[in-house]
């Protein structure tokens, strides 16, 4: 149980600049989720901070020492792979036992360590077992054993649900958070799913090409997303962006309609302004949508609309609520969120 | 690969360590002899082995221009031809059979694979035992019915002999590759040729034998690298590259002129000029193959 | 069912056999008569009585007249040869292929190069410089002149690559994170994983091995080294029909049953190695 601490870490693969200078402090046993398409680096931070990479530059601390320049094996740290790598020629047992045979321990010690993650894990009866006799929840519950058995100051976790089906990411994920809070490692998820993200970290670290987008709790990303780009990628169906020009302390959208939204900033000056699907109601005064198509879930239905100037919205409104062909929609003043329309950020 | 070298181990040293074995192997018997041999093929040694001089060319042209050399080189593309020609059309015809669907194939297989394992030399043995003209069943079944057979006294039936000896032994290897190339063959394609219209022998020549056409090649060059140089212990061991000179191949006289008669300026060049055979029809084959990759 | 159920493909591959079996099956009759019934050439197609007899002759080294080095020296002879080729050709490509896969260090492609050329020059070619090297390093007529030249080996160096190559770069990660240094890995890791590769590389090496006549012929004069399939063909000489050719024939049929078990008992191995190897 650890703090860990990112200080100033780039890396470039040759010419490739990877990342651009991430921070990060993470306190003892927290949780925090690294997410992001694909591309944006997050796998990269993650094998820095195990040692499987070496950052160009930046520091990284692990219970305020510095492990920078540390073979990964030095680092105290335990990694969760995507395909979970087993080694298929050990059982289970052996693949639990396999580093803390290397570090020495005694048999006993090993053997108690093992029976007890597996008590956790539920997989006691699966010790003799080879990989491949596994289902896929199966190994990762040993992948994960694998981890827990080390008694690391960190877990690595990169991907580790992805190769799941729907249902057992589900289970998983929820299994993973319970173990996490039980054992009260600090640990560092990576995924790509946005769901996940929301869901298993005490933080998020939202990752746009190589840069941390923004570093917050799932609830402040949610309703103060820094950027657009963080904005649009948390939160499904994802949010509404409608370009305007500031009028007279108010925002003008192309459609003509003026919103009394207040922010600092000159006439003329263009924003983006952003909604939530769900954050839109019905109602005439505000937007006219063209109805494209209905995609009903039950009790909504998610509306894909356009407006005159060819924008597309989308709505998530009750089902049974959307009439005809058009759909009149109002902007909730206190739902909207303000981006420059340059840079992105928010205003 | 220009990125993530984590799957890499750290060290310089080590690697070397662990490649040394090998590179000294290498190094010593086959670097150091085959610079060797060029040397050689540069110099010629006095009659009495105590000096040797520098003669440029004149080993390979000596060579190249003895009628005999050019004679054991033409024999050698002739006994190379029949063997591989005969090792490959016995094997891919058994091949197909036992591509169809027949019980006991596997059975049929294993009895057909075997031989691969009989040294040359001990395929030799045997084929002798059967046509030595005095105590071989066929050698003296041919001479009861009026056939004058002696493989001791006549170069054609001699050459005859060590062809079928030498493909004999060759056409397992043969037949385990174009099996497994007609097993690679999908189904689909043979059933839309079928339903195409093309009856069976026409299916074979125009759908199978092109499909297949890679392994034959990749064959093809595999059996004339075995019938030049592993054939030695065949020739060896039946008829010592006679009678005359009727069995001589070039590997054989290199034996002949650098073990027996000690000539080393020419058996030299005769490595070399074998060398560059062999590397030319390896180059062949790589740029083959690398056309095949690009499919 | 695109071909209607023949005979015609049993036939065929009955006369296969048949043409596969002949030879042997002779042999083997052969090494159960005595010496005047081969000799007058009257073979019969079934066994007869004398085969213990020719068996402990050829095992003991010849009877009467003949005398040639015992088949038990040279059977022992030809399977040390044949197990120290197969052996030492895995253990050093296995190192190398290592070498060459999991590290990065300078002049690794000249060292894969150098590797990767000898597959061109079988040890026919250059046999007679390779010789007079061996007699610079006096290295004939010894079993260490006998192996250790052959070993050197770019098949098995490039099979044991293209093995490594296929194996997950997280199994690498995943060691490095519980503290496996690169022998450690090798040991407990890509060794186990390669075992079917080593397996299959060994049937086709051993017979490799064991079949080997133009070297053996030329690195050994002393008989005590001599290896079966040499000492047989030298029991022929010129072929004579006054040969002890019951006892010949026995040589044969021992100088031809190991690789042919080796071959038949591991069949499934042995054809993944060929196969393999010549990708």
């Amino acid at each position: 149980m650890a703090t860990l601490n990112v200080a100033g870490v780039t890396k470039r693969f040759g010419t490739t600049q990877v990342l651009h200078g991430i921070d990060l402090d993470v306190t003892d046993g927290e949780m925090i989720v690294i997410v992001g398409a694909s591309g944006c680096g997050k796998s990269t931070l993650l094998r820095i901070v195990a040692g499987l990479e070496t950052a160009t530059t930046g520091s990284i601390r692990i219970e305020e020492r510095d492990v920078t320049a540390l073979e990964p094996a030095e680092r105290d740290v335990a990694m969760v792979f995507q395909n979970y790598a087993l080694y298929p020629h050990m059982t289970v047992f052996q693949n639990m036992a396999y580093g803390l045979k290397i570090r020495g321990r005694s048999p006993e010690d090993i053997r108690r360590r093992v029976a007890e993650a597996a008590g956790m894990l539920e997989i006691q009866h699966l010790l003799e077992r080879r990989p491949r006799q596994l289902s896929g929840g199966q190994r990762q519950r040993v992948a994960m054993g694998r981890a827990i058995v080390r008694d690391p100051k960190l877990f690595l976790f990169d991907e580790p649900l992805s190769n799941l089906d729907a249902k057992l990411r589900v289970t998983m994920r929820a299994e993973i958070k319970r173990l996490q809070r039980r054992l009260g490692v600090t640990s560092l998820f990576v995924t790509h799913d946005q769901v996940e993200a929301m869901t298993l970290g005490d933080r998020l670290v939202v990752m746009h090409q190589g840069r941390a987008a923004q570093i917050a709790t799932p609830m402040e990303i949610w309703s103060h997303p820094a950027d657009t780009y963080v904005a649009g990628f948390i939160g499904s169906p994802s949010m509404n962006f409608l370009p305007g020009v500031m009028e007279a302390g108010a925002v003008r959208l192309e459609t003509g309609l003026l919103l009394p939204v207040s922010a600092p900033l000159a006439d003329g000056h263009k924003v983006t302004l952003g909604i939530r699907p769900e954050h839109l109601l019905i109602g005439n005064g505000g937007l006219t949508l063209a109805v494209e198509l209905l995609e009903p879930l039950g009790g909504e239905t998610v509306v894909h609309g356009k407006l005159d100037n060819g924008t597309t919205v989308v709505a998530k409104v009750p089902t049974g609520s959307v009439p005809g062909d058009t759909l009149g929609v109002i902007l909730p003043l206190d739902k909207l969120h303000i981006f420059d329309a340059e840079s992105g950020l928010r205003l | 690969m220009a990125a993530p070298a984590s799957f890499l181990f750290k060290g310089k040293f080590l690697p070397l360590v662990l490649l040394l074995p090998q590179l000294i192997i290498t190094g010593v018997f086959f670097f150091w002899p085959a610079f060797q041999a060029v040397y050689q093929s540069f110099l010629r040694e006095d009659a009495f082995g105590l000096s040797s001089q520098f003669v440029g060319f004149e080993n390979f042209t000596d060579v190249l221009s003895d009628p005999t050399w050019l004679q054991s080189f033409g024999r050698t593309i002739f006994f190379s031809t029949a063997v591989a020609g005969l090792a490959l059309s016995v094997a891919l015809f058994l091949a197909v059979q036992a591509d169809k669907q027949i019980r006991a194939s596997t059975t049929f297989k294993t009895m057909l694979i075997w031989p691969y394992a009989v040294a040359p030399a001990v395929a030799a043995v045997l084929w002798l035992f059967m046509f030595h003209p005095n105590i071989g069943l066929f050698g003296r079944m041919l001479n009861a019915a009026g056939i004058p057979w002696d493989y001791k006294l006549n170069g054609d039936q001699a050459m005859l002999l060590v062809i079928i000896a030498s493909a004999w032994k060759q056409v397992s290897y043969n037949f385990i590759f174009f099996l497994a190339g007609l097993q690679a063959i999908p189904r689909s394609v043979l059933e839309a040729a079928a339903i195409d219209g093309a009856k069976p022998m026409r299916r074979f020549w125009t759908v199978v034998f092109p499909l297949l056409s890679p392994t034959a090649f990749f064959l093809l060059v595999v059996n004339l690298t075995y019938a030049f140089f592993d054939t030695f212990g065949v020739i060896h061991s039946i008829t010592q590259g006679g009678p005359g000179k009727a069995t001589e191949t070039l590997i054989y006289r290199v034996y002949t002129d650098g073990v027996m008669n000690l000539n080393l300026g020419t058996s030299a060049a005769q490595s070399v000029i074998l060398m560059i055979m062999v590397i030319a029809l390896t180059m062949v084959q790589f740029r083959f193959i690398e056309r095949k990759v690009h499919y | 069912m695109l071909e209607k159920r023949s005979l015609w493909p049993y036939l065929w591959l009955g006369i296969g056999v048949l043409i596969f079996a002949f030879p042997i099956y002779i042999t083997v009759i052969g090494s159960t008569h005595d010496i005047s019934t081969i000799g007058r050439g009257d073979v019969p197609l079934l066994p007869g009585g004398h085969g213990v007899e020719n068996y402990s002759a050829a095992w003991a080294g010849g009877a009467g007249r003949f005398t040639t080095t015992p088949a038990a020296v040279m059977l022992v002879n030809s399977l040390l040869m044949a197990v120290l080729i197969a052996a030492g050709k895995i253990a050093i490509s296995l190192t190398s292929a290592y070498a060459v896969v999991f590290f990065r260090f300078p002049f690794r492609m000249l060292a894969f190069w150098l590797i990767f050329i000898t597959l061109m020059l079988p040890v026919e070619v250059r046999i007679i410089p390779t010789f007079q090297v061996m007699v610079n390093l006096d290295m004939t007529n010894s079993m260490a002149g006998l192996v250790v030249p052959l070993i050197a080996s770019a098949t098995a160096t490039l099979l044991f690559r293209q093995f490594f190559l296929t194996i997950p770069p997280e199994y690498v990660e995943a060691a490095k994170i519980d503290g496996a240094g690169p022998m450690r890995f090798f040991k407990d890791v890509v060794l186990p994983l390669s075992v079917t590769n080593i397996a299959a590389l060994f049937v086709i090496l051993f017979i490799y091995g064991w079949n080997q006549y133009l070297w053996p012929l030329l690195i050994v004069n002393d008989r005590s080294l001599e290896t079966i399939v040499v000492g047989l063909t030298k029991m022929i000489g010129t072929g004579d029909a006054q040969n002890e050719w019951n006892v010949i024939m026995a040589t044969a049929v021992m100088a031809l049953l190991p690789p042919v078990a080796v071959v038949v008992l591991m069949q499934r191995w042995f054809i993944k190695g060929l196969v393999e190897t010549e990708k």
